[in-house]
């Protein structure tokens, strides 16, 4: 009974903590329509620089507040800055696009953070005044976490009363229920959106300074708790402040007491509630569809078959790729190997994203599948190569089937969301399954057959299959399928209204989608020897998001180009620089600013002129 | 009767949009559905094509019934349909956009191996001939202007051999010469074919040069009906478009 109290005590200070962190996140969405992925970022930040301040700082009350007060105001700052420089240039921007430079922020941190505080965990001082424990209903509970609880309710009030009772309130209340119709009013918007950001991130910066009487500071909290409070929000629904009050007390409380009822499952628990709200009420707890009235977007420029000149240079590519690996090393067969097996994921992710206009950022999930798929095979009944890169596509088809089945119902951010929350699942049974998977230490051992032994061999086989594969993935794209496809994509309407059943179609190139994938990660599988949770992370599905927008979403040859450079650029960038991290998050916001249509779309444009 | 529609009825919250609504049309006849803003045309139009479920009442195409159905279950019994804002696919061409509804048509969608672009354009450019854009075929139909897509929506309309035509204002959004034209088409198209045609419009002259019959509606009841003479001369109909004019001073 009292570790219950216990537990439901500390549930509310979890709470209340990540309530801080995603109401910061819910103003900023509802207003700018960004999904911030740098907020867990700022929240890192705000717990890196109050442990500096709180420090260096006299000890003693003013000493300690004052230094998580200035820290959070510091990284207000900071997301002022970060929407001025980068995000205001992409509001109009595709949310996968947006998405995708937010990450690039969360990379440039994490080697900023790693450079200044170093990659060692940090213990912050207790908070003065709050520093011992204290009885509630004849238990012992800390005082700093009874602080805590009360922050969360307190933060609500204050905000209710910001966006109710003053004028800058209303605009932001308005200009979230509809950003256009504000614009005309003539209210300055840029003004707004920055403001709005400013108090978004103070509140991430809040919730990372009162972190560290809690919990030591280190370069990973960023990741996690931007994972929660997605989970949060989503579950609230995007942009209701008290929908995320009420969505995190659900998850912190599920958390609490999870780790007493399923103690083996915790990592997935959050997500299956994510997954079950979002199929249920897809908008959220009390979150509302977002108002379409004035969406008019421009039509997507059509597919067009290859002109001769493309047409050459993808046969000479192949052609150098089938004649120059005999005279390579190891070293750079591997490389090879890796290339031709991310340029079939790469695709595979394309063709939902592209032709089906779906954003898929849990594409990893069905790579793992596929991977496992394979190694458990070996693991378990010790098969050969062959069943198991049998056993690959299938295993992900399956994985397909399932979550596509959800997921292709969704649209945009909360379908974003929702593959997401499948692949995080995917990725904590893999963790936590341990007798099954063998948990973080993988499965070893995955190795080719005799025949397809030599590095060499091997390279042929997965030049095959891959090539193979996306020959068959555009086949289909010019085929009826991946024109019933698009039509869904362009005119939902119009396709209903000539007898397409635009779930069924979706859902059928979400499983083509899956298999693919899965072949691409059994062979990894293969190539690597190994398996690993790790090939489900979120950091893969984002390196396939990567190489996709990289060559280019609205090109079919667009994934092919983004999956060479990526994966050429990725492997030189680890190899020469520590800060490899901080390079590629650059390397993103370039890419986002300056080449929005990808590279392949660059280059269709010179074409086009000349 | 190709289409035959009993007391339909539709709320939204409190709002009663449609109540008692019966209508029939038959094959090559074309009616119009009029009304003042707000009258409950598009409610009415949008239970007959499938996006609005009916509270109450029937709607029977040549006798069998398709309330409540979906609308591409709607389709594949023979119910073509325009927008009010034309929905084209943008990424494709106009050809391609008529050639998507005959392969939905002959249930080839899920084919992944054979090119659109080896199918025989055949059947594509004659539906397009008819709407006179076989002219525009290769063009994108995210480039077109706006009265071309309404001719591309026709041709996609007729690409499954429908017997009824659903046409929410047909001609809004257009020139006036233009209007005149795209009517005139759709009318000859309907009567060669024995196609019936159920339109709503707001422009009268549309309505009285080439409705066979007209229905007029009123806050989501049925207040008039008949040739387009009778329509004219009804007194309750011209008091909802003109007004008695009493709230203008005049008597």
């Amino acid at each position: 009974m009292e570790n219950l109290l216990v537990q439901g005590l500390s549930g509310l200070a979890t709470a209340s903590s990540l309530f801080l962190v995603a109401s910061g996140l819910t103003v900023i969405f509802g207003v700018t329509r960004i999904v911030n992925f740098a907020h867990g970022s700022l929240y890192m930040l705000g717990a890196y620089l109050s442990w500096t301040l709180v420090t260096q700082l006299p000890r003693g009350h003013l000493g300690f507040w004052g230094g998580v007060a200035l820290a959070a105001l510091i990284v207000g700052v900071v997301g002022v800055l970060i929407e001025v420089l980068l995000l205001r240039r992409i509001y109009k921007a595709p949310e996968l696009f947006q998405l995708l430079a937010t990450f690039g922020v969360v990379l440039i941190v994490q080697d900023v953070a790693l450079l200044i505080w170093g990659p060692q965990d940090l213990l912050g001082p207790r908070a003065p005044g709050l520093r011992g424990a204290t009885m509630v209903l004849g238990v012992r509970f800390p005082l700093y976490e009874l602080f805590l609880i009360a922050v969360g309710p307190v933060v609500l009030a204050l905000l209710w009363l910001l966006f109710n009772r003053t004028r800058w309130g209303t605009l932001v209340r308005a200009a979230t229920a509809d950003r256009e119709m504000v614009g005309a009013l003539g209210v300055n918007q840029r003004a707004l959106f920055t403001t709005v950001f400013f108090l978004g991130s103070v509140l991430a910066g809040l919730g990372g300074a009162l972190q560290i009487p809690r919990e030591s500071v280190n370069l990973q909290m960023d990741l996690v708790v931007i994972v929660e409070a997605f989970v949060v929000v989503v579950v609230g629904g995007l942009g209701s402040l008290p929908g995320a009050f009420l969505a995190a007390l659900l998850i912190g409380e599920l958390q609490a007491f999870g780790i007493l009822i399923f103690p083996r499952i915790t990592l997935v628990l959050a997500f299956l509630v994510m997954a079950v709200v979002l199929v249920i009420r897809p908008h959220g707890l009390l979150g509302r569809a977002p108002s379409t009235a004035h969406a008019a977007a421009a039509p997507e420029p059509p597919y067009l078959p290859a002109s001769p000149w493309r047409r050459w240079a993808g046969l000479g590519l192949l052609l150098l790729a089938v004649i120059v690996p005999p005279f390579l090393g190891d070293y750079a067969l591997i490389v090879f190997t890796e290339i031709a097996i991310m340029m079939l994921f790469a695709a595979s992710l394309h063709f939902i994203m592209g032709p089906g206009g779906m954003a898929s950022f849990g594409h990893a999930a069905y790579f793992g599948f596929g991977a496992y798929g394979a190694a458990l095979l070996v693991r378990h009944f010790a098969a050969p190569m062959e069943l198991g890169l049998l056993a690959a596509p299938f295993m992900a088809g399956l994985g397909g089937l399932v979550f596509g089945f959800f997921c292709v119902r969704l649209s945009g951010v909360y379908a974003a969301m929702l593959t997401l929350a499948f692949a995080q699942i995917a990725w904590s049974t893999a963790f936590q399954w341990v007798e099954m998977t063998g948990g973080d230490n993988g499965i070893l051992g995955v190795w080719p057959s005799a025949w397809a032994q030599s590095k060499l061999v091997f390279y042929y086989l997965s030049l095959a299959l891959c090539v193979g594969a996306v020959m068959l993935l555009r086949r289909a794209i010019f085929a009826p399928f991946g024109y019933a496809l698009r039509a869904g994509r362009d005119s939902p309407l119009r396709a209903e209204a000539i007898g397409m059943d635009g779930f069924r179609i979706r859902w059928f190139a979400f499983i083509l989608a899956a298999v693919a994938a899965g072949i691409a990660g059994g062979l990894f599988a293969y190539s690597k020897g190994s398996v690993f949770p790790t090939y489900m992370s979120i950091s893969r599905s984002v390196d396939g998001l990567l190489m996709v927008l990289l060559g280019g979403v609205k090109t079919v040859s667009g994934p092919i180009a983004g999956a060479l450079a990526y994966t050429w650029l990725h492997e030189q960038l680890m190899r020469a620089f520590d800060l490899w991290r901080l390079f590629l998050g650059i390397i993103i916001l370039a890419l986002v600013l300056f080449f929005p249509q990808g590279l392949a779309g660059a280059l269709g444009r010179r074409e086009g002129r000349s | 009767m190709t289409l035959e529609v009993r007391d339909l009825h539709k709320s939204f919250g409190g709002v009663q949009a449609v109540s008692g609504v019966s209508l029939s049309v038959a094959a090559g006849e074309l009616l119009a559905l009029i009304g003042p803003n707000g009258a409950g045309k598009s409610t009415c139009f949008n239970m007959l094509n499938g996006q609005l479920r009916p509270d109450r009442g029937s709607v029977k195409l040549r006798g069998q019934e398709i309330t409540g159905l979906a609308p591409r279950r709607i389709w594949r019994m023979g119910v073509g349909r325009t927008f009010q804002i034309t929905a084209t696919f943008g990424s494709m061409t106009v050809l391609e956009n008529v050639q998507m509804a005959l392969l939905s048509h002959a249930r080839r969608l899920y084919d992944i191996w054979n090119p659109v672009s080896k199918q025989d354009p055949a059947r594509a450019m004659a539906l397009l001939d008819r709407v006179g854009m076989a002219g525009q075929a290769a063009r994108p139909c995210g480039v077109l202007a706006y009265g071309d897509l309404k001719r591309v929506e026709l041709a996609v309309a007729l690409a499954n051999d429908p017997s009824l035509l659903l046409m929410d204002e047909p001609t809004a959004g257009m020139a006036p010469a233009e209007r005149v034209a795209l009517m005139e088409l759709a009318a000859r198209i309907a009567r060669e074919g024995g196609i019936a045609v159920l339109f709503t419009e707001h422009d009268m002259d549309v309505v009285f040069a080439h409705a066979d019959r007209i229905l007029v509606l009123d806050r989501g009841k049925p207040i008039a009906e008949g040739l387009p003479a009778e329509v004219r001369r009804d007194a309750r109909v011209r008091e909802v478009y003109l007004g008695t004019g009493a709230t203008h001073g005049y008597s």
